[in-house]
C-alpha cells in the first residue's frame, strides 16, 4: 500500500533520512521505532510532503507522492497526524471533525460525524466546546477521529502515546487495532514507546541516525534481545 | 443632557468606524501575524475610485459598491504580489513592506487624483433628528454607518461560523501545517483573508469620507485609532476589535466633548496604557492554551 523507496531528506546540511526503503502492507500496522533523532518524524514529514525528499520517493498505492502538494495528500487518501499538535484548540470539537471531512478522498461518501461520536461518546457531549477543554487522551482521540473522517487509505501517526498515562495509551492502541480490522486501514505508527507499539503492530521498522537498521515482523523484533537493548530501550 | 446624548451618539458612530478598521487589521494579523500599515491608503484609494464614479454622474451606491469591490480585489492583489514573496521570511520584512506600500499608494493617489481636498457626498441627511424640543445628534448618515458596520460584522460571523470556507480560513489562521495536512489550500485562504480585510477597510474609508473632504492622507489618523482599538481588543479577536473600537470611539468622544479635542490622542494613549497594564493581552485575549 505504502512503498518507501530510497527516501532521503535533509534539513539544510543535516541529513535526516538516508536511503530508507520499506513497504507498509495494506490493512496492517507498521511500527517505526528508534531513539530520539533517529529520523522517525522526518520520515512521516517526508512522506506527506511537509519535507521534500532530496532523493527517493514514497508511493501510495502505486502513485508517486514526491511531487504532490501537501494539500492534495488527504484527497489521495493519506492522513498524517503530526506529533502533539494535531488539535486546533481554538476551534470547537465539532469544527475540528468537520475540517477532517472537508479534505476527504475524492470519491468518498460525506463524512459521518455520528460514527465518531459513537466511538467517543465523551466528545459528543462537548461537541460545541472549544477543543482546549479536552484532556491529552481525548485530544489524541479527536485527531484520530478527524483523520478517519478524511476516509484515508493510509494513516500516519506520530507518537500518539506522547505524554499520556499507560491506561489511555492502551485504549488508543486498542482503538487503532479495531480500526485496522473494521476499516482495512493501513497504519504507519511512529513510537518512542517501542514495547507498546510492537504489541499491536504487525511489522516493525527500526531507524538509527536516519538509516534503516532492520525491517521485520513485530514479533521477531520484540524477541530480539540484542536489538531491543541497542535501539529500543527495553 | 442634550450634550451627553450628542456626545455618546457621536462616539458610537465614530466607534463603529474604528471597529470596522480594527476588524480589518485583526483579520490580517490573526492569519499572517502581519500588521498591515497599508490598510489606510488601500482604503483611501478605493474611496477615490468611488469618488471618480460618483463625480462622473453615477449614483452614490454604484460608487459604494465599486469601492468595496476594488477593495476586495486590491487586498487579493497586494497579498499575491507583495506579501506572498516575503511570506517565509521573518514577519518584520512583511511589516516593513506594508509601510513601504503606505508611502507608495499615497504617492500614487496624489499623482492620479491630485492632492487637493475634494468633497465626498453622503447618501443620507447630515442633520440630526428633533424629538420634542431636544436635538438628537443622530444623523441619517450615522444611522447608516452603524447599520452598515453591524451588517458587515454579522456577515463575517455567519461566514466564519457556518460556512466551510469560513472554517477553512479559521483553520489556516490558527494552524497552517495542520490545515494543509487536512487538505486546506492555505495560500488561497490567506489571499481570501486579505481580500476580505481590505474590503472591510474600504467600508470604513467610505464611512469616514461620507459628507466629508477626502485627500490622499484623510485616513491616516484612523490608522492610529484603529490600531489602538485592535490592540485593546487583543489583536487576535474580531469581537475584541469591535468592542475595542466602540470603547475608544465613545471615550474619545467624551474626552473631546467635555475636556477638549486637543487631548484626544493623549486620551487614546492613556486608555491603551491602562488596559494593557490591567490585561496585557488585551480585553479579549484567550487564556493561554493548556499544553498537554
Amino acid at each position: 500500500m505504502l512503498d518507501i523507496r530510497d527516501l532521503t531528506a535533509a534539513y539544510g546540511p543535516v541529513t535526516a533520512l538516508d536511503g530508507v526503503s520499506f513497504t507498509a502492507p495494506e490493512g496492517k500496522i507498521t511500527a517505526v521505532l528508534g531513539a530520539n533523532g533517529a529520523g522517525k518524524t522526518s520520515l512521516l514529514r517526508t512522506i506527506s510532503g511537509l519535507l521534500r525528499p532530496t532523493k527517493g520517493t514514497a508511493y501510495l498505492a502505486g502513485k508517486d507522492l514526491s511531487r504532490v502538494p501537501v494539500e492534495r495528500m488527504s484527497r489521495l487518501g493519506l492522513a498524517h497526524v503530526p506529533e502533539g499538535r494535531g488539535v486546533i484548540t481554538e476551534l470547537t470539537v465539532e469544527e475540528n471533525l468537520r475540517l477532517g471531512g472537508l479534505g476527504r478522498s475524492a470519491r468518498a461518501k460525506p463524512a459521518d460525524l455520528e460514527r465518531i461520536y459513537t466511538l467517543f461518546p465523551k466528545m459528543a457531549d462537548r461537541r460545541h466546546k472549544t477543543a482546549h477543554v479536552l484532556s491529552g487522551g481525548e485530544r489524541q482521540m479527536l485527531v484520530i477521529g478527524r483523520a478517519l473522517l478524511a476516509t484515508p487509505k493510509v494513516l500516519l501517526l506520530d507518537e500518539p502515546s506522547l505524554g499520556l498515562a499507560p491506561r489511555i495509551v492502551a485504549q488508543i492502541f486498542d482503538l487503532l487495532k479495531s480500526l485496522v480490522e473494521s476499516d482495512g486501514l493501513t497504519i504507519v505508527l511512529v513510537e518512542q514507546n517501542a514495547r507498546s507499539a510492537l504489541s499491536i503492530a504487525d511489522y516493525g521498522v527500526v531507524l538509527n541516525l536516519g538509516k534503516l537498521v532492520v525491517h521485520d515482523d513485530a514479533a521477531v523484533l520484540a524477541a530480539d534481545d540484542k536489538l531491543r537493548h541497542a535501539y529500543l530501550g527495553f | 443632557m442634550q450634550q451627553f446624548l450628542t456626545t455618546a451618539l457621536t462616539g458610537l458612530t465614530q466607534g463603529m468606524i474604528y471597529a470596522a478598521f480594527a476588524l480589518a487589521l485583526v483579520l490580517i494579523w490573526r492569519s499572517t501575524r502581519i500588521v498591515n500599515f497599508a490598510q489606510a491608503p488601500m482604503a483611501m484609494i478605493t474611496v477615490y475610485i468611488a469618488l471618480v464614479i460618483i463625480d462622473a454622474g453615477y449614483s452614490y451606491w454604484l460608487g459604494f459598491a465599486a469601492a468595496l469591490l476594488s477593495g476586495l480585489l486590491l487586498g487579493a492583489v497586494v497579498e499575491r504580489v507583495a506579501i506572498r514573496p516575503v511570506e517565509d521570511k521573518p514577519h518584520i520584512n512583511a511589516v516593513i513592506l506594508t509601510l513601504g506600500l503606505f508611502i507608495v499608494i499615497h504617492a500614487l493617489a496624489a499623482v492620479i487624483f491630485g492632492s487637493n481636498y475634494r468633497s465626498f457626498p453622503a447618501p443620507f441627511g447630515l442633520s440630526g433628528f428633533r424629538v420634542g424640543d431636544v436635538n438628537v445628534a443622530l444623523t441619517g448618515f450615522s444611522v447608516f454607518t452603524i447599520l452598515a458596520v453591524l451588517a458587515v460584522m454579522l456577515l463575517l460571523v455567519l461566514l466564519f461560523r457556518f460556512t466551510n470556507v469560513g472554517l477553512m480560513m479559521r483553520a489556516s489562521a490558527f494552524n497552517q501545517e495542520v490545515a494543509r495536512l487536512l487538505g486546506v489550500r492555505v495560500t488561497r485562504m490567506l489571499t481570501q483573508g486579505w481580500a476580505l480585510a481590505a474590503m472591510v477597510g474600504s467600508l470604513s474609508g467610505l464611512l469616514i469620507a461620507g459628507g466629508n473632504l477626502v485627500h490622499p492622507s484623510y485616513m491616516d489618523s484612523v490608522v492610529v485609532f484603529g490600531f489602538v482599538a485592535a490592540v485593546l481588543g487583543g489583536l487576535d479577536s474580531p469581537i475584541g476589535a469591535v468592542v475595542g473600537g466602540l470603547i475608544l470611539g465613545v471615550s474619545l468622544s467624551f474626552v473631546s466633548g467635555y475636556i477638549g479635542s486637543e487631548v484626544i490622542a493623549l486620551a487614546a494613549l492613556v486608555i491603551l496604557m491602562v488596559v494593557l497594564l490591567l490585561r496585557p493581552g488585551g480585553l479579549f485575549s484567550h487564556a493561554p492554551a493548556r499544553r498537554v
